[in-house]
């Protein structure tokens, strides 16, 4: 174990690191600034327990109505040993649909060590025709970690190019999806492509072979036949890269971290809080959505123009925190050099404001 | 954002209590408007699962849909909805008034009222929207007949979703977004559109402060959404066992009932608390005195209302699935005209909205120090009125000699800057010349130029009549946006083809909804 691998098994307390899966590694992408976060997530903390712990439980539940009709939409784009998915992947890249194609389902109760070669055998294997393979086991390395990634994900191989193939069961109608969830589908989609293409370079193939393109297969308008949309990752996979460098530095990363700071769920949570305000986050509303901190993330910084959303900190000058904006405004305080003119408009604002509603003219 | 709103932001964090960004209504706000709380079923296509309608506090009808993935009763849930919409509807089809159209050389008529909608944020719009383009293809006859008023719910219901794309229109309106456009909240934007925590800034209850009472409305178990989405733990705990219950209970007619009387207690309970909520924002709202040219805005969704009736009077099919390039475009230019006159508009008749114009630089307020109302400008071939005014101000003017400026209290009236004297004293004189607004003759009548003394808003901001763009004809577009679309349908109702879409129309009536 490396120091820093020791630190951070410490950080966690006694328990075993939370496992990751591609929803968990995207969300890594949420607020890349943010070093408490880096740091929680490096240590594989599990965050919904500690944000529970510590009087914030997060709210990211998900409604079993949704889980089912998931289900039901992948189980049935697979089925027939993958015909209909072969037919939408090949006419979506607009390469002939083959003939057919082998399906190599990979999952399986087996122990990972095995699971982990048939995956590395069967995409490794120069083969030419064209192939499915379901439930890949694929690996990433997290701040020092190798993590597994279980995708109910289809890699399809198609005129020498594997292709990541995403099944949602968000629809597309007339054309158009959420965009929320497609992007999100992107970001975890980019987390397939960078773990396939580990696992080809690792074996000495190039790892281009992995298009950024990734198919997105959706129910269609109102139905439930699948059509097949294209994504581009390329901007997810250099966001993710980055992120997951930047944690691979842990030790850059802890070098600013209080050498007493935990977040071991059995501390109470009195001192959970404590050594969470040691280490700096960076919230902003989106984190609302993102990290399951957020609740007390934002009850930390309230009182901080940032927890209004950054527009409204541009807006105010870039000034930190809200008393300062409106001690600045009232010419209360006098202003730093640096804050000199975002002070004048907030003056004139302010007395701009008091005017109008003042019935003040015009 | 602009700094006074952000400013805003902020005095309603420290207040604790949501602070004002308009002192007047800057939307038309209807006598009994048609409110609308939908909820959705998770994880499906738009399906509709319930919603609490009515046009009064006390006329809340509830629609359910009890086995949400059940095509006939979503067809069910549609009926029913048109048997309350469409007689809403029809209730604006009595009363005509004359209007004025092209510039005022001809009249036409159009009705005297409008219906309006509200739901309680932007993602009920869109279920709107959907809901409209899930239905309205569907057609009476043919492979998966439904009921007759499903395709005309679907048609208007795609109507309103297209107003409600249309800046300053008020034929629809999300309630988060009607409110923010009144009040700044002390909660970033993605939190303003929860509508709950939304009021509890602007109206908390007793005792609670702004920042208590949002966050005692995030709580779904104390306050339900606000929709189309339910709350996951209600799906799981509460919603999932009963729809089985109701399932289940098919062969059992007591037992059925029982089960649907349950279904039914529970979403009204959800949907109750938002439709308490969208009438409190009704009242606030309507408190507000309306904006000068409000009415001239809402004259426009009669326009659009009446328009919309005699095309479908006329037998006019169904909005197609998308627009041509030339009808896209055509809209997309409407749509900017629209969002800048609105702008325009809410400044000329808000001077809180006007002073964010100030602030920028594209507005100031000064008083008139010298007028020479009769001054004639004879240098060209005939003679013209052109008074000259002196404005002092203590407010910046960036504009330059030769600017056109508008001023709210004469819309009418161009003032031209002719000189811009900074003074020592950091006041600022400016010299404009007047035309425009002052009848034909070479006298001004009076009040139509400002006198000494009077408090003056001066401003970049122009209502004036914006001219409409050139656009090819549908039939002459360009191949580089794809050609001519295909012929347009002669008359919707005329056979239709087994199973295939109506003749001419994009939209598949026995479309799948599963
Ligand atoms: S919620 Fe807190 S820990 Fe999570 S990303 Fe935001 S600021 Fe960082």
């Amino acid at each position: 174990m490396t120091s820093s691998a020791r630190r951070l098994a410490g950080i966690r307390g006694g328990v075993p690191p939370r496992r990751h899966n591609a929803r968990t590694i995207a969300a890594l992408t949420g607020n890349p600034g943010c070093t408490r976060r880096a740091v929680l997530d490096s240590a594989g903390v599990d965050k919904p327990k500690l944000a529970e712990r510590i009087g914030f439980p997060a709210r990211f539940g998900q409604s079993r109505f949704a889980i089912t009709r998931g289900n039901a939409f992948e189980a049935q784009v697979k089925a027939d040993g993958g015909v209909e998915l072969l037919r939408l992947v090949a006419e979506r890249l607009g390469v002939p649909v083959p003939a057919g194609a082998s399906w190599t389902d990979l999952g399986g109760a087996d122990d990972l060590p095995d699971r982990h070669e048939r995956s590395r055998a069967a995409l490794t294997d120069p083969g030419e025709g064209a192939a499915l393979f379901d439930h890949p086991l694929l690996g990433l390395d997290v701040a020092g970690q190798r993590v597994h990634l279980e995708p109910d994900l289809v890699a399809a191989r198609l005129a020498g190019r594997f292709h990541v193939v995403e099944i949602k069961s968000f629809p597309v109608i007339d054309g158009q999806a959420d965009p929320a969830k497609v992007a999100a589908a992107a970001i975890q989609s980019a987390v397939y492509v960078l773990a396939l293409r580990e696992l080809l370079a690792a074996e000495g193939h190039d790892p281009e072979q992995v298009s950024h393109d990734v198919v997105l297969v959706c129910p269609r308008d109102f139905a439930n036949r699948p059509v097949a949309s294209l994504l581009d990752v390329r901007k997810q996979l250099l966001v993710l890269r980055r992120q997951l460098d930047r944690m691979a530095r842990i030790d850059a990363l802890l070098a600013d971290v209080p050498a007493d700071f935990t977040a071991d769920l059995t501390a109470d949570p009195a001192t959970l809080v404590a050594a969470l305000s040691t280490v700096a986050a960076r919230y902003a509303p989106e984190c609302l959505a993102a990290c399951e901190l957020a609740y007390f993330c934002r009850h930390e910084a309230r009182g901080h123009t940032t927890a209004l959303g950054r527009p409204v900190r541009e807006a105010l000058g870039g000034i930190n925190e809200v008393s300062e904006v409106l001690a600045l405004a009232a010419g209360e305080r006098a202003p730093d050099p640096e804050q000199a003119e975002a002070a004048a408009l907030l003056r004139a604002a302010a007395r701009l404001r008091a005017d109008a509603l003042a019935g003040d003219p015009a | 954002m602009s700094t006074l709103r952000a400013l805003a932001k902020a005095q309603a964090l420290a207040a604790g209590v949501a602070q004002p960004v308009a002192t007047v209504r800057h939307l038309h706000l209807a006598e009994r408007p048609l409110v609308l709380v939908p909820l959705a079923m998770a994880g499906e296509a738009n399906a509709p699962l319930a919603a609490l309608v009515g046009a009064a506090p006390d006329e809340a009808r509830l629609l359910i849909v009890p086995q949400p993935r059940n095509r006939q009763q979503r067809f069910a849930f549609a009926a029913e909805l048109a048997g309350i919409l469409l007689p809403y509807l029809d209730s604006f089809r009595g009363v005509t008034e004359a209007a004025p159209t092209d510039r005022g050389r001809d009249v036409r008529h159009r009705y005297a009222d409008a219906p309006q909608l509200l739901v309680p944020n932007p993602a009920g719009v869109t279920f709107l929207r959907l809901l409209g383009r899930s239905t309205r293809f569907r057609r009476p006859d043919g492979d998966h007949p439904v009921h007759p008023s499903v395709p005309l719910l679907g048609r208007w219901l795609t109507f309103f979703a297209e107003r409600a794309e249309h800046p300053g229109s008020a034929a629809l309106l999300a309630m988060t977004e009607a409110l923010t456009l009144h009040w700044a909240t002390g909660q970033s934007a993605v939190e303003d559109l929860h509508l709950p925590a939304l009021l509890g800034w602007i109206d908390p209850p007793a005792g609670l402060t702004g920042a208590a009472a949002a966050a005692r409305a995030e709580d779904p178990t104390i306050c339900p959404p606000a929709g189309p989405a339910t709350d996951p733990d209600f799906d799981n705990r509460l919603l999932a066992p009963t729809i089985a219950a109701y399932a289940e209970a098919e062969a059992d007619p007591v037992a059925r009932a029982a089960a649907y009387a349950e279904l039914e207690r529970l979403l009204r309970d959800q949907l109750a608390p938002t439709w308490e909520l969208m009438w409190r924002g009704v009242g606030l709202l309507r408190a507000l005195p309306p904006g000068g040219r409000v009415a001239g805005r809402w004259d426009g969704d009669k326009d659009a209302f009446t328009g919309y009736a005699e095309h479908l009077d006329a037998g006019g099919g169904p909005q197609p699935r998308r627009d041509g390039a030339v009808a896209a475009a055509v809209r997309l230019h409407r749509l900017e005209r629209a969002l800048t006159s609105y702008a325009v508009q809410r400044a000329y008749d808000d001077p809180l909205v006007m002073a964010e114009h100030r602030l920028t630089g594209e507005a100031f307020v000064g008083d008139v120090t010298l007028a020479d109302p009769k001054r004639v400008d004879d240098t060209g071939k005939r003679p013209v009125l052109r008074p000259r005014i002196q404005v002092v101000t203590t407010e910046p003017v960036p504009m330059p000699v030769g600017a056109t400026l508008w001023s709210p209290a004469r819309p009418a009236q161009k003032a031209r800057v002719v000189f811009v004297t900074p003074g020592a004293d950091g006041k600022t004189e400016v010299v404009l010349e007047l035309s425009g607004g002052m009848g034909r003759g070479l006298t001004a009548p009076p009040g139509t130029v400002p006198e000494v003394g009077e408090r003056l808003c001066l401003t970049t901001l122009s209502d004036a009549f914006l001219p409409a763009g050139n656009f090819p004809a549908p039939e002459e577009t360009p191949w580089t946006h794809g050609g001519p679309p295909a012929a347009a349908p002669p008359v919707d109702g005329a056979g239709v083809a087994e199973g295939g879409a109506a003749p001419g129309s994009d939209g598949d009536p026995t479309e799948e909804w599963t």
